[in-house]
This record gives structure tokens, sequence and C-alpha cells, in this order.
């Protein structure tokens, strides 16, 4: 039957109703694994399943999935920072002016990654780091873990003993994912607003890492702690305070069921422009961008870019009181539980928005078209970058960033090479 | 005519520098023409002239004419040398008299909480327990004492009650209610505008000039209004002149400069005496607890905790309501206000005027939804001190007319009567089938009203409403907004058929664009 051969057929393993009511409302199918599939929405597990060397899977035409093969080179915090570490040294060997430094040797356009080092491998190097400010808080986090999971602080160098290869009393953590902990320089100057802390999640779909062509979603939220945040020792153990994951705020008392300490980042937008002022407001959102864009093109070179696949990325990010963002960590599969009324409401439109971009017109995809889906169809996206369309188009190009709108730019950067001033995408 | 017309000038002109005299303003400007007399252009022989010029380039005379500008806007004109104080307060004698019994009714429902509850109105805080809230003065949200047996002192709905059943004696209208009549739910006959009027009043809304809210758009190139617009506000700023302010935020202020803009209408400073009189309030604050702070925690937990724009701030509205509740300066405003400040007396000694405190200290009882006048004004404000003077200066000068009966014509009362008269006026058909079914539409709108539209609307489009309300000195858009609202779910509520369901089609004004509902309706219906 032509009609029924038409509809598009998905397959998941993640059972949430945001994710299903859109396949329904598209009049898909749903199949089983093993049966012929058009869309897989994945959980991380299976897709390290479908692409790993034993199993020789091999994708058609018409399968699209949800993931990068090699996506943890962007979503594990230790291949994260390694992989933004190795793109600076490429810019500073090839004099690209993107790799500037100031005169303490620290780089001036991609220093947005805190200060981050892989334990137990450059213990000996942390320790050094460390002692040139003994009274800096640190972040232990586990590689492999999500939610908040096995994270904590510290401020002594006693307190992570059993990672410094050279102990006696400890035995040698194995290099194996699972036990590996990154330790970044904790942001103990966040920006707080009605004296509470609070983080940036931000939706980041890429269809293709090369060329690299990313868009942003303009409803992102910021997170709030719901305990008052105060940077004094005695609270370090107090992970209400220090970590906005919603997972952990959920079960502190104050977590609130109708707002979820979330709020839009309109909000954010319209109180730093009450309060600071426009032209930094617009500065700290066009470096948002930034930060964004340079870590997807730190990992574009060693991505798989398969053309069956897609991504959705949630980007945390803190910003600190000068107003300077930060690139905490990039999630591969962003929370879809819904914690309140409007989050349902904002997930269920990130869905549908993502998957009207990589499935064009909800119809059977084929993996070789361009990619390069119509404006209209971009819901509550926007083209963050463009590769394509960056390198065709000249530097006159018009490009005005207007004032007080979305959070997103219009059009796409024109900068590859020359100096990007950071107020505006020009 | 003249005799007295100039008689009114005099006598404000009287008031005016009585209230300025002695304030920290004077005694700057003297300073100021001190510090003058080394300068090499004040010369002996023109004294005076040179002292007026330099105080004119130095900007001071700016400041002077600021704050004359201020208090003729808060204060209205003297009606008659002879008119009684009251008069200033309220003129007519049965709304003086519906407002005693409404004050009486509600110091009554504290008193009777207070005695339920065997506490005290006022209780001195011990060593210990004012250690502990100054540890915690930035983080009182975090604080859950146990409210349970508190109940807000009352709510709109209880207030409308009262408006709904106050008549004026000398007005006999023994006729049925029919079309010629006013079918809604005030019915006292009070003056209010009709749209003719009101487009006269509000024509900087009009459609062929530009605003704030419609023109800046992302349709709409910068070029054409918004970019002269926010250079036209950098230079009002810039020259720091009140009035001006108040003429240009007619049509919207841009975000960055609202804060100051604001600040510059209702003339707040932030000098170090205001800073240093809030740190007093809040030191009152810590050695006294109020029964009404429990109200007031009470009613922050209800309201803004709750509210997906404002719950970050809540630790701040404790910070500025707590000490609102103790600052005595607020009972200035009881001279124009119908509303006079509750009294309590000392243990024992009832009736004893010798003994008797006015109840809190601000003689202003708050009611459910009242720390929603506070949570907009911190978008824009984030130093505490600054914060607390606009918010007081915004009550005095406007929301105190929300909640206390009077004839002025931004009262609730001339408000209420308003909107229903425009509705009726202009949305017959819509009128007629909300009061068949029941949903008079003033026991929708009368909660927008009372709290100027807060936590209903998105919080950037309440702060271009409340620009108007700045700009224009008036409560009447709220008034006029709340008819524009159902005139554009008009064809929604026509398919209702009970007050819930009428109810349901304008609980969500969160989408709502308040500019475009305000022009339609005034310069683009036809009538």
């Amino acid at each position: 039957f032509r009609i029924m051969a038409g509809k598009v057929k998905w397959v998941t393993d993640i059972e949430k109703s945001v994710l299903i009511n859109n396949f329904e409302k598209r009049g898909w199918i749903q199949v089983a694994e093993n049966e012929d599939w058009n869309f897989y929405w994945m959980s991380v597990q299976t897709i390290r399943n479908v692409f790993s060397v034993e199993t020789g899977y091999r994708l058609s035409d018409d399968q699209i999935v949800n993931h990068f093969p090699n996506h943890y080179e962007l979503t594990r915090k230790d291949l994260m920072v390694k992989n933004i570490k190795r793109y600076r040294k490429e810019l500073e060997k090839e004099g690209s002016p993107l790799a500037e430094k100031d005169e303490n040797g620290k780089y001036i356009y991609l220093d947005f990654v805190p200060v981050t080092f892989m334990l137990p491998a450059d213990y000996n190097l942390f320790v050094e780091e460390f002692r040139k400010n003994p009274s800096s808080t640190w972040i232990m986090k586990p590689c492999g873990k999500a939610q908040g999971k096995g994270i904590f602080l510290i401020n002594k160098l006693s307190q992570i003993k059993k990672w410094s290869r050279d102990s006696k009393t400890s035995s040698f953590v194995s290099q194996s994912s699972k036990e590996a902990y990154v330790i970044s320089l904790y942001i103990n100057n966040p920006l707080l607003i009605g004296g509470k802390k609070f983080d940036l999640r931000l939706y980041v779909l890429v269809s293709t890492y090369r060329p690299l062509r990313c868009y942003m979603y303009k409803l992102g939220f910021c997170r709030f702690c719901t305990v008052k945040y105060t940077p004094s020792t005695s609270e370090l153990d107090n992970m209400f305070v220090h970590l906005t994951n919603v997972a952990i705020q959920k079960h502190g008392d104050d977590y609130n069921h109708i707002h979820g300490g979330k709020w839009t980042v309109s909000n954010l937008r319209l109180y730093l422009e009450s309060t600071r002022g426009k032209e930094v407001t617009n500065k700290l959102f066009d470096e948002i961008h930034w930060i964004i864009v340079q870590s997807l093109k730190a990992v574009a070179p060693v991505m798989n870019n398969d053309k069956h696949c897609f991504e959705c990325y949630g980007y945390d990010i803190i910003i600190d009181d000068k107003l300077k963002p930060w690139l905490i960590e990039v999630n591969a599969s962003p929370s879809l539980t819904s914690s309140t009324a409007n989050d349902r409401i904002l997930k269920y439109n990130l869905i549908n928005d993502t998957l009207n971009i990589a499935v064009p017109n909800g119809e059977i995809p084929d993996c070789k078209w361009n990619k390069s889906p119509p404006k209209e169809v971009l819901g509550n996206y926007e083209v963050l970058y463009d590769e394509e369309m960056a390198q065709s188009d000249g530097p006159d190009r018009d490009m005005r960033s207007r004032s007080g709108q979305s959070s997103g730019i219009k059009g796409s950067r024109a900068r590859d090479s020359g100096k990007p001033v950071l107020t505006t995408w020009k | 005519a003249m005799v007295d017309a100039e008689s009114g000038l005099s006598l404000t002109i009287a008031r005016v520098v009585q209230r300025l005299r002695g304030s920290s303003l004077h005694s700057q400007l003297e300073r100021q023409a001190r510090v003058s007399l080394h300068k090499p252009e004040i010369k002996l022989e023109s004294l005076k002239e040179d002292i007026k010029d330099f105080l004119k380039t130095s900007g001071w005379e700016k400041k002077l004419q600021n704050a004359v500008y201020s208090e003729l806007n808060v204060f209205p004109s003297p009606c008659h040398p002879a008119a009684p104080p009251e008069h200033m307060k309220e003129p007519l004698a049965y709304m003086r008299k519906a407002q005693g019994s409404w004050e009486k009714r509600i110091l009554k429902s504290l008193n009777s909480m207070c005695t339920e509850l065997s506490i005290p109105l006022a209780q001195k805080r011990s060593v210990s327990e004012q250690k502990e809230l100054l540890n915690k003065w930035n983080e009182m949200g975090t604080d859950e004492p146990d409210l349970s047996l508190f109940r807000p002192v009352y709510a709109p709905k209880d207030f409308l009650e009262v408006l709904m059943n106050l008549r004026n004696p000398n007005y006999e209208n023994g006729e049925q209610p029919s079309f010629r009549n006013h079918l809604g739910l005030i019915q006292v006959p009070l003056k209010v505008k009709d749209i003719p009027e009101l487009k006269e009043d509000f024509s900087e809304l009009g459609l062929n000039i530009g605003q704030l809210g419609i023109d800046d758009s992302a349709q709409v190139p910068p070029e054409f209004f918004e970019n002269e617009h926010v250079r036209v506000g950098q230079k009002v700023l810039a020259e720091q002149d009140s009035a001006a302010a108040q003429q240009y935020v007619r049509q919207g202020c841009p975000t960055a400069l609202r804060a100051d803009l604001w600040a510059l209408i209702l003339n707040i400073s932030n000098q170090p005496e205001d800073i240093l009189y809030y740190e007093q309030l809040k030191s009152n604050v810590i050695q006294h607890n109020l029964l009404v702070d429990s109200l007031i925690y009470k009613d922050v937990k209800l309201t803004a905790s709750n509210d997906d724009y404002y719950f970050v701030f809540e630790d701040y509205l404790y910070q500025v309501l707590l000490c609102f509740s103790r600052d005595t300066s607020v009972l200035e405003h009881f001279a124009y206000s119908s509303a006079t400040p509750p009294k309590s007396y000392i243990r024992g000694k009832l009736g004893m005027e010798e003994y008797a405190v006015f109840y809190p200290p601000n003689g202003v009882i708050p009611f459910h939804g009242f720390s929603m006048y506070v949570a907009p004004l911190c978008f824009l404000y984030h130093e505490p001190s600054k914060l607390y003077q606009m918010f007081r200066e915004m009550y005095v000068r406007f929301f105190f007319r929300l909640h206390s009966i009077s004839s002025h014509p931004s009262g609730i009362v001339s408000l209420c009567l308003l909107f229903e008269t425009l509705l009726q006026t202009h949305l017959p058909q819509l009128f007629y089938h909300l009061r068949e079914i029941g949903a008079q539409p003033l026991r929708i709108s009368f909660k927008w009203m009372v709290r100027a539209f807060s936590g209903y609307l998105a919080t950037d489009q309440l702060l271009l409403l409340w620009d108007r309300i700045l700009g224009y000195n008036s409560l009447e858009i709220l008034a006029v907004l709340a008819a524009a609202v159902f005139a554009f779910r008009a064809v929604n509520l026509m398919e209702v058929t009970s007050l819930a369901a009428a109810e349901a089609v304008l609980a969500d004004l969160s989408t709502l664009k308040v500019m475009p509902l305000l022009q339609i309706f005034l310069f683009a219906t036809v009538t």
C-alpha cells in the first residue's frame, strides 16, 4: 500500500512522552528495533552498539539516527577539554589571530573552559596549578556520569589523595573511563541574580560537522539553585548550593513544582539589559554563541561525520560576575523528563522543531540530501553557524544584530580567518 | 476669578516651599551657593544674579526644578483656602465614610487574628533572635516559619464586594436597570472619561506615533523609530530633567534606560542619607517583630515565590516589605489619601490617645498580592536601598489608590467604573452576554487592576505598561487595558456559558502584547 509505504517507521529506546507524541502526531509508525526502521531515537548506549566495530551495523540511505558515532569527543568532559586544547594549539601553530594570547599567556578569544586536568593522568600538573593559588576551589567530576552524579568540591590536596599516582597507600586507579575524573577550577564568582546562582542550558542542533551546520534553540533556560549561594568553605558539602542540575535541585527542600527554579533566557536578557545595559548584554550573548561554535569547530575534525546522523546537544554554561561565559559541559542526551508544565511544553516543541529540521517534511528520509532546510521549518531554532554559507558569502554581507530580540543571530558568520569583533558577529 | 487663581497659585507655592524647606536639597543648595562665592565669576555687585546663573550651569537649578515638579505631581492642588484637610484626602463625605468602615473591618480582622493566635501586634526580639535574623538577612526566603495559621487580612475579591455596595445617599436612582443605566457592579455616579477624551489624554499612543512595544519589533528596521528614540532618551537622561523624562516615557522606555528614567521621574537619587535611612529601617526590623511580618512572608510565599518571573527575587521582597512596614515617612501620604492609618493602643491603655501608635508603623496593612507591587521593580534595581526607595515612591504616588475607596480619577472605584462603562458602551453585546451568564466582567478584571497587572502580564509587557503609568501620572490606563483585553478575546467570550468558562478564557494573559491592544482599542476601534 503506497500510503503505508510512505510513512516513516520509528523506534526508540527512550520512553518519553515528548518524543512519542511528536512521532505520533506526524503519523509515523512505531516498529521494533529488529524491523526495517527509518528513524531511531537512541540512547547513548545504543549508539555505541550500533556503531561498534563488532556489530558491523550498516545503515541504509533511508535511515537516520539522533547521535553521531563518536559524540563523546564533545560530550565526555575529558575529551572535550582535550579537543579544545588541541584545537587551540593548532590555531596557534598556524599563526591564526584567533589564538592570540594576552600578556599573562591566556588566550584572548579561546579561553572559555575553566582550567581542567585529567586525573590521575595529569595529577602532577594539577598540583603545580593548585599550588599557584592554594585558596582556590576545584570541582571533581567523573568523566562518564551525568545528572550531577559523583561530583564533589575540594579545596585541599588531601581530599584527592587517592588520585595521586605516587600514593603508596591507594591502589593505582585504572585508566578505564569509568574511574577517570576531570578536575576543573571552580568558578567561585558566578553571576548572581536575586542572590542566587544559576547556570544556562542551551540546546544546539548539529546536522553536519563537515561542513559545520548548527542551530541554536532560542528558548534556552536558566536553572537556579534553590539555596542561597555562598562561597564560604563550610558550604562546600552542600550540593544544593553549588550544583544547578535539576536532578539534584529537585530533592532540595525549596524545589518548586510550578516554575522548577527555571527562568527563560529572555528573562535573563531583560534583567541584564535593564541592570547592566545593552552593549554588555549583547556582548555576553555574542560570546556565548562564539564559544558554542568554537567548541564544535574544535571537535569537527575528529568527528565521524556520518551522514545518517544529527544530534541535539544540551550545553551547560555558567556566567561569572564579570559577565564572561564559561563552557562547563556538553550533553549528548539532554534530559527529556519534564519537571513542570512549562518544561513539558518546551521539550515537546524542542523535539518538534528538531524533527522538522532533521527529517524534512516528516517523510522517509534520504540521508544524501543536502541538509539545508528552508528557513520556514526552523521553528524556534536559529542558524548559529553555517560553514558553507560563511565561505561562499563575502565580508560585506548585511548582518544586523537585532537588539532585545531572540538570543540567536541572523544569518551566519563570515569570519574564519579574521579577528572576531566580539560585540556582534561582524 | 483672577483673585482665586492667584490665591490658588500662591497657596501651592507656599506649600511646595514649606515642604522643601529644611530638606537635604535645601541645605545642599545653600552649601553650593556658599561655595560659589569663591568662584571668580561671582561678583559682589551682581551677587544674586551670578549665584543664580551658577546654580543653573552647575545643574543645581535643574535638581530644584525636579523636586518642585515632583511635589506638584504628588500633591493635588488645594481646592479652596477654606477647605478642611479631609477634602484633600477625599472630597465626598460618603466615600470617606465607606473607607472608614472598610478600615474598621480590616483592623477588626487583624485584631481577631492576633487574639486567636495569641500573638502580639509587635514584640521586641531577643538578642539571639536578632543575631540570627541579621545573619539570614539576605536569604530570608530559606526560612520556613510555620505560616499555616496566618491568613491574608483580605483578598481583592473581599474588597470588590465592598465597592459593589457603595452608594451615594444623595443620589436616588429609582429606575429599573435598563440599557440607559449602568449595568455593571459599580453603582456610584462618578465622572469617567469616554473614548474621545481618552484619545486626547493618551494622544502619544496614537497610530501615527512611534511606540516601544510596537515599533521596535523584529520586523521593523530600527532606523524607523527605535534608534532615534534611544538617542532622545539618552539626551533626556543627560539633561536630568524630570518633566522631560515623564513626557518621553509615554512612548515607552528602552530597556537599558528604564531604570534611570523611572528614577528621574520619581526624583529618586539614592543619596547617602537615603541609604542610611534604609539601614535604619533594617535595624528596626532586626529589633522588633511585627505581626504583619508574618502576613508579608505568607503573601510572598503564596504569590511571588510561585511566579515564573519573580521567584528569583523572593529574598529582595522580604528586604523591601519588612522595611516598608516600619517606615513612618510613608504616613505623609495619608494627607492626600482617603485612607487613615489604623491606630493601636499600648496594652491596657485602650482609647488613651497618649498611648496610641500607628500600626503598622507605616499605616499600611498588606493584603493578598501586595508583594506583587514590588516584584517587577526587581528586574530594574538590584541595590536594596534603591529598590526600596523606588517602590516606596511608586506606592505613595500610585499603588495606594488601588486599595482605598475614593473618588479620585485614578482611584480603584473610578477605574472599575471606567472599565465597565467602556465595555458597556463599546462592546454592549459582549457585556450583556457576560452579564446574562452571571459573569460580570469586573469580577474577572478587578484583580488585574488592583495589582496593576503585575503577575498577569509577561514582565517586559508589564514594564511597558508601567512606563505609561509614570508618563501620564495616572492609573486610568489600567482600566483601558482591561477593556482592551476583553475586546481582544471577545469572540471566545461570546461562546462561553458560565463564569468559570469566562475566567478560563481570560486566565492566561502572559502572551498578550500590551501596546497594540491599547492602540487598537483607543484608536482603531469603530465606535
